[in-house]
Formats: C-alpha cells, sequence, structure tokens
C-alpha cells in the first residue's frame, strides 16, 4: 500500500484536467467572446495557478510521508492489446512532482505576465488556449507512467510549440518558423519511437517502474541493445531540447511572443530531454557509450551555441542561444551520471531563463509602445537600437540584472551553484576516462563566453546613450505591474534558489539530491557516485568565480555601448564575427546539404520518377493500356455480320463433331 | 429398304442447308435454309426409324413442332427488321461490330 493512497495525491488527474478545462473554455471564447479579455485572463491564469496550488499541496503532502516506489494511479485502460497492456497512469514520485512544480509554478507566472505582454492583441483569447494546452500536455510530459503516455506529452507540447511559435501566422516567416520546429523535432521523435519499440521487443513493458525493475535483468549492461536504446532516446531528447545537430529550430522559434519563448523555449518544454534522460537514467548507466555521447554533444553544444551568442544582435536570438548553451550543461550533468545535478541545474535555469526572456520582453514591450506611438518601424528587439534602458525601465533592469549574474555564475545566485555542479561532476569522472576532463574544458570555456555574451546583452540594452530616437525616448515606459510583479518573483526564485541544492560543505547541502535520490539512485549506483576531494571541489568553485568575473571583465573593459550605431548604420561584421553573426551558416549547411538534395529527390525522383512514371505511367495507366489493346484485339472478332457468327459456329460444331467421332 | 440412299439425300439437304445458311444474304432465303436443315434431320430420322423402332418417327412431330414456332417467331424478326430497316440484307446489318 503506497503510502500516498487515499490523500490528496490521488487527485494527480485535477493537475492536468484543469488546464485542459482552461483550454477548452478559452478556445470556446476565442470564437464566442473573443473580447471578453477579463474573463480570458481569469480562466487562463487561474487555472495555471490552481493547479500549481495543487501540486504544492501535493508536494507538502509527500514531504510528510516516507516514498519508497513511485505512487501510479491508472485512470483508465488505454491500449489493453494482448499481452502490451498501456494504461493511461500518472505517477507521483520525486522527478515528476519537481517536475510539475517547475511546469505550473514558472506557468502561473508567465501567464500573467502574458496578460499585460499580450493585452492588446486581438487573438488574446486564443493564445491563452494555446498556453493552457501547453500547460496540460507538459504535465501529461512530466506525470505520464509509461512511455505511451509520457509520448502523448511530447508530441502535444510540440504541437502547442508550433502553435505559439506560429501564432502570428499572417506572418509567413513566423508560420515557417512554427513548421521548422516541428519538422526538426519529427528527426528526434523518430528515433524516440524506435527506442520505444525497441524497449518493449527486448523488455516487453512500457510502464516505468516495470521497465527500470526489467532492464537491468534482461539487458547486457554496456551491450548493443541498451546502447542502442539509449542513443535513441537521446537522439528524440536532442531534438526536444535543442542539441547538436537538431538545435536549429530554436533561435526560430524565436518568432513566437516572448512569453512563449519564455515559458516553452526556455523554462519547460526543451528541458523535457534532460527530463526524460533523467527518468530514464538507469538505460544511460548501463550504456556508458551512450552516456559518453550525452555529455559529448552536450559540451559541444555548450561551446558551439555560446560563441554564436557573442555576436547576436537581436536580444531574443542571444537568450535563444543562451538556453541551447544552458541545455548543453544540463546534458553534460546527466551525461555524466549526475542525474540531480542535471535537474538542479534544469529549476535554476527555468527561474532565470524566464526571468531574462520575460524581462526581454518587458523591453520589447516598451520599445514597441515607443516605436508605435512615433509609428517608426524599426526593430524592437535589435539591441542596436536600445542602450540606456536602465533609466526608464528601472524594475526591469534590476530584474535582469539579478539574472545575469546567476547566469553568468556569481555567487551566490541559483545558476552559480547548478552550473558549477555540473562542471565538477564533470571533472570527477575525468579520472574515470580523460574524456571528462575535454568535457570539463568546454564547459568551463563555455561558461567564460556565457559571462561574457549576458554581459554584452545587458550593456548594449541598459548601458550608454539611448540609441531608440529622439522622439521615441519620450514613449519608453516601464511595464505595468502584472508583468512586472513576475520578474519580481522570478529574481527571488533566482536568488534563494540555489537553496534547493547547496555543495556539501555548506549547511544545508544537498536538498534536491538527496529528495532525488529514491529516483536517481538505481542509476548512480550502476555509475558510482561522483566523488571529489574536498580541496579539488573548493579550487573548482574557486576557478568558476574566476571565469565568471573574467568574463563579466572582458565584455566590460572590450566593448563600448557609448559608439553603438543604430541598426539602419551599422556596418557589416568581417572576418570570424561575420561567421559568428551568420551562426556558423549551419542553417545553409542543412538547407545545401540536406533540404535541398531532399527536395530534389522528392521532386524529381519520387514524384516524377516514382509516382508519375512508375506508379501512374507503368503499373496504373499501363494495365489500362494493356486491357485496352486486348479488348480492341478482341473486338475485331466481333463483326456484327450474322454471317461471320454462323461460320465460326459451323466450324466449332464441325471440330466438336470430328473430336466425338474419332 | 433404301436406308443408304435415304441417309445420302437427307446428307446432302442438310449440306445444301448449311451452305445456304453460310453463303446467302436474304434472312428470308436463310431462314428457309435452316428449315430444310431441320427436315433434313427430319427424314434421317424417319429413314433410321425402320430399324430402330418408332422413337424416331416420334421424334419428327416434336421438330415440326419446332419448327413451326421457329418459323413463327422468325418470320416475326423479319419483319420487325424489315419495318425497321427497309432491308432483309444481312450484310448490312452490323450493329453489333466491336
Amino acid at each position: 500500500m503506497n503510502p500516498l493512497a487515499g490523500s490528496v495525491a490521488d487527485s494527480v488527474g485535477l493537475l492536468i484536467l484543469l488546464p485542459l478545462l482552461g483550454f477548452l473554455v478559452n478556445g470556446a471564447l476565442a470564437f464566442l467572446r473573443p473580447q471578453d479579455k477579463r474573463l480570458v485572463s481569469i480562466v487562463g491564469v487561474g487555472s495555471v495557478a490552481l493547479s500549481f496550488g495543487l501540486a504544492a499541496a501535493i508536494f507538502v503532502k509527500m514531504l510528510g510521508v516516507p516514498l519508497e516506489a513511485p505512487y501510479v494511479k491508472t485512470l483508465w485502460a488505454w491500449m489493453p492489446v494482448g499481452d502490451l497492456q498501456v494504461g493511461f497512469g500518472l505517477q507521483l514520485d520525486q522527478l515528476s512532482i519537481v517536475m510539475a512544480l517547475v511546469v505550473t509554478g514558472v506557468g502561473a507566472l508567465i501567464h500573467l505576465f502574458s496578460v499585460g505582454y499580450m493585452g492588446e492583441d486581438p487573438g488574446y483569447a486564443r493564445y491563452f488556449a494555446y498556453l493552457n494546452l501547453f500547460i496540460a500536455f507538459m504535465l501529461t510530459l512530466v506525470l505520464g507512467s509509461s512511455f505511451p503516455v509520457l509520448f502523448i506529452g511530447w508530441e502535444g507540447v510540440g504541437l502547442c510549440s508550433y502553435l505559439l511559435i506560429g501564432f502570428w501566422f499572417e506572418d509567413w516567416q513566423k508560420a515557417a518558423a512554427g513548421l521548422k520546429a516541428f519538422l526538426v523535432n519529427r528527426i528526434g521523435d523518430a528515433g524516440f519511437l524506435v527506442a520505444i519499440f525497441l524497449l518493449y521487443k527486448t523488455l516487453g513493458t512500457l510502464d516505468f517502474v516495470d521497465v527500470w525493475s526489467r532492464a537491468p535483468l534482461r539487458l547486457a549492461p554496456g551491450g548493443p541493445e541498451v546502447t542502442a536504446i539509449a542513443l535513441l532516446l537521446f537522439l528524440g531528447c536532442g531534438g526536444k531540447s535543442a542539441q547538436i545537430p537538431l538545435y536549429t529550430w530554436l533561435p526560430d522559434a524565436m518568432a513566437g511572443p516572448t512569453p512563449v519563448s519564455a515559458l516553452i523555449h526556455a523554462a519547460t518544454m526543451v528541458t523535457a530531454g534532460v527530463f526524460l534522460v533523467a527518468r530514464a537514467g538507469i538505460l544511460f548507466a548501463m550504456a556508458p557509450t551512450a552516456s559518453a555521447v550525452v555529455a559529448g554533444i552536450g559540451a559541444l553544444t555548450a561551446l558551439f551555441a555560446a560563441t554564436i551568442g557573442l555576436k547576436q544582435w537581436d536580444i531574443k536570438k542571444v537568450l535563444a542561444y543562451s538556453t541551447i548553451s544552458q541545455l548543453g550543461y544540463m546534458f553534460v550533468g546527466v551525461g555524466v551520471g549526475a542525474y540531480a545535478a542535471g535537474m538542479f541545474h534544469l529549476v535554476t535555469h527555468s527561474f532565470f531563463k524566464a526571468l531574462l526572456f520575460l524581462g526581454s520582453g518587458s523591453v520589447i514591450h516598451a520599445m514597441h509602445a515607443a516605436y508605435h506611438h512615433t509609428h517608426q518601424h524599426a526593430d524592437a528587439q535589435d539591441m542596436r537600437n536600445m542602450g540606456g534602458l536602465a533609466q526608464y525601465l528601472p524594475t526591469t533592469f534590476r530584474a535582469m540584472w539579478v539574472a545575469w549574474l546567476a547566469i553568468a555564475g556569481i555567487p551566490p545566485l541559483a545558476g552559480f551553484f547548478s552550473k558549477d555542479e555540473i562542471l565538477a561532476s564533470a571533472f570527477a569522472r575525468g579520472a574515470d576516462d580523460p574524456f571528462y576532463y575535454v568535457v570539463w574544458g568546454f564547459g568551463a570555456v563555455a561558461a567564460l563566453l556565457t559571462a561574457f555574451y549576458m554581459t554584452r546583452l545587458m550593456l548594449y540594452t541598459f548601458h550608454g546613450p539611448n540609441r531608440t530616437g529622439e522622439r521615441e525616448q519620450h514613449h519608453l515606459r516601464e511595464s505595468p505591474a502584472v508583468m512586472t510583479v513576475p520578474l519580481i518573483v522570478l529574481a527571488g526564485l533566482t536568488v534563494l534558489g540555489g537553496v534547493i541544492n547547496l555543495p556539501d560543505f555548506l549547511p544545508w547541502a544537498g536538498r534536491l539530491q538527496h529528495w532525488l535520490e529514491p529516483v536517481t539512485e538505481q542509476a548512480t549506483n550502476f555509475v558510482g557516485p561522483v566523488e571529489l576531494a574536498r580541496a579539488t571541489e573548493l579550487t573548482l568553485i574557486g576557478l568558476a568565480v574566476v571565469i565568471a568575473v573574467g568574463g563579466i571583465w572582458l565584455a566590460y573593459t572590450r566593448l563600448h555601448p557609448e559608439q553603438l550605431v543604430p541598426a539602419d548604420r551599422a556596418v557589416p561584421e568581417r572576418g570570424f564575427a561575420k561567421l559568428l553573426a551568420e551562426k556558423y551558416r549551419v542553417d545553409e549547411l542543412y538547407d545545401a546539404a540536406i533540404v535541398r538534395p531532399l527536395v530534389w529527390l522528392s521532386r524529381t525522383v519520387l514524384w516524377k520518377g516514382v509516382d508519375d512514371g512508375a506508379i501512374d505511367g507503368a503499373a496504373v495507366n499501363g494495365s489500362a493500356v494493356v486491357a485496352r489493346t486486348l479488348g480492341w484485339v478482341g473486338s475485331r472478332l466481333q463483326t456484327g455480320q450474322v454471317g461471320t457468327y454462323l461460320m465460326f459456329f459451323v466450324i466449332g460444331a464441325l471440330v466438336l463433331l470430328g473430336a466425338l467421332i474419332r | 429398304m433404301y436406308l443408304g440412299p435415304a441417309l445420302a439425300v437427307s446428307a446432302i439437304l442438310f449440306t445444301l442447308g448449311v451452305v445456304g445458311v453460310l453463303l446467302r444474304r436474304n434472312a428470308i432465303v436463310i431462314f428457309m435454309c435452316v428449315e430444310l436443315m431441320l427436315n433434313a434431320v427430319n427424314l434421317t430420322f424417319v429413314a433410321l426409324s425402320q430399324q430402330l423402332g418408332l422413337d424416331g418417327q416420334v421424334f419428327v412431330f416434336f421438330v415440326m413442332t419446332v419448327a413451326a414456332a421457329e418459323a413463327a417467331v422468325g418470320l416475326a424478326i423479319v419483319i420487325a427488321l424489315y419495318r425497321h430497316r427497309e432491308t432483309v440484307n444481312l450484310d448490312t446489318i452490323n450493329l453489333l461490330r466491336g
């Protein structure tokens, strides 16, 4: 008997049902009363806030009882097919409740922010309907008790991401960005699906509890099956979480409204891949090759995206590449077997990155309003058009200042502890395999770049002279309270978030790690704990601080916001800077190497050749031609002359007669 | 008695009928040739009934009945044909040509 049975945890289905109802109501309002923004706001924000309240209540209950095994509540039998019994089950354990709290908590704050940000938009009700649907699917993803249920959520959040990236679908570029996100994710999802099939083939079950218990018994550690499963799962994770080589959709996803970028493309959906690796930790722990690939790709992505972030001018693009880079860190964490560290960075990142995105949303909102007042059509997201905004947007500035220090890795803010723990874990693994020293090195350099490009963002946006325009300056206003309150709350979380998992030489250490232990211990026992001498740990922490301060110092000394000119007068970059500004031309490379050959193959070979030529021409029309020719030959016998028929008749009779007589 | 000559006459008549049916164009003539074939068969029946019993002669009546019915239907068709096409030349009647 699970200690959670019969308690508030039984209403876990309500967690998903509330935002789903919000989606249905707001969806109906979008058609029936699109102008009733008050009701839409109450339903949209209220449903998620209630869901957060319920998640918090369940969390408090879980704190009070010792939970050894996950509490699985099967709501109904979903796919009873022979041996395969898939129920629509929800699973409450230490991992899923952490994710549920982040999703509903950060989600509720971003919903609140959206009330201000999207207030003037004609598609207000539709926006909240999509956002509520996203929360419902995201909760299905984190709470699902089996791979198929998780997969519903996985695909559902992809759908909502597509709908919200292309929210302003009148602009074809934004619609195309949504399509790109969807298509790139398809590649990863195909891998995920094959992994699920392989799991069923080898283990005969898809429920998490059974998979985790059977995997060590039936699969050979490091064997081809478990390695293939883990790598295919990671392909799915790499698509969803924007890792090399499938990261290209995330920068384009910035076409969506900024709160969407904060919620889906920074705080929650893109972290689903990290969550899945932590969830399926035992499979990755059993496949050291796959784990090394996860850590290696994560480190490479962290560094690669950070370099691109150095030269972006669009404030949201900087944050997008920063998100890709930070997701890389999380994969390093889960790849080196420090599952709790990866989850820790996931949580803190969701705080400070949501804060950064919402802050940039507040800036864009103000810029947009100023340009709107003077009927200018300049780019409201280009940092070259900003500058000196600190005096116009004081609250936004202070909140983003906190997030900047957190992501740069300044103690004692949340980002410092989580990033440092990941790097320390990677360094510790280096003792077994020098490959992980390389991973650590990549991460350390990426940390330096992170501090640099975030300082650059702050300098160009908030410091120096204002470049918005003479007339526009007077219309720059701080955002309303409905937008600044979420910023302040997130800033508070960013400051205090590190407390949940302090390093073990401090009091109250490793809370999150202990909390997650029942979920992660199976995998960590397999790979062995991450152990590091106290002196090494302190040295690494010192080094991390030096790196962070060094990056900030470099940016302060090298960059001169007062020399910057507005976007329309800027001179183009040259040399390596140009390559960075053009994002290494990876999109162009994919276009030339994959998209164009594929289109050519589809058009010339598959369409014109196979479909038009072979199927339509040879098979369909060819068989018709054969039938028609045979029919023509037969029809020559039909002269219509009675004489001919009689002739054949007589000949036939004679032949029969001859045969009978002989 | 005269079985051989009777069968020979019958064979000649039948062959004449067949050749007539095959070669003539006029529907009525073809029709008459069919009658000729039927009666050639009748002659065979009668001739052979001398040796094989009266069954053959009984059968002749059946054949004559059928021939009468056939004559009625056949002539009706020929008349209908003539009313429609104003000819009974079968060369010109080839609606069923493929």
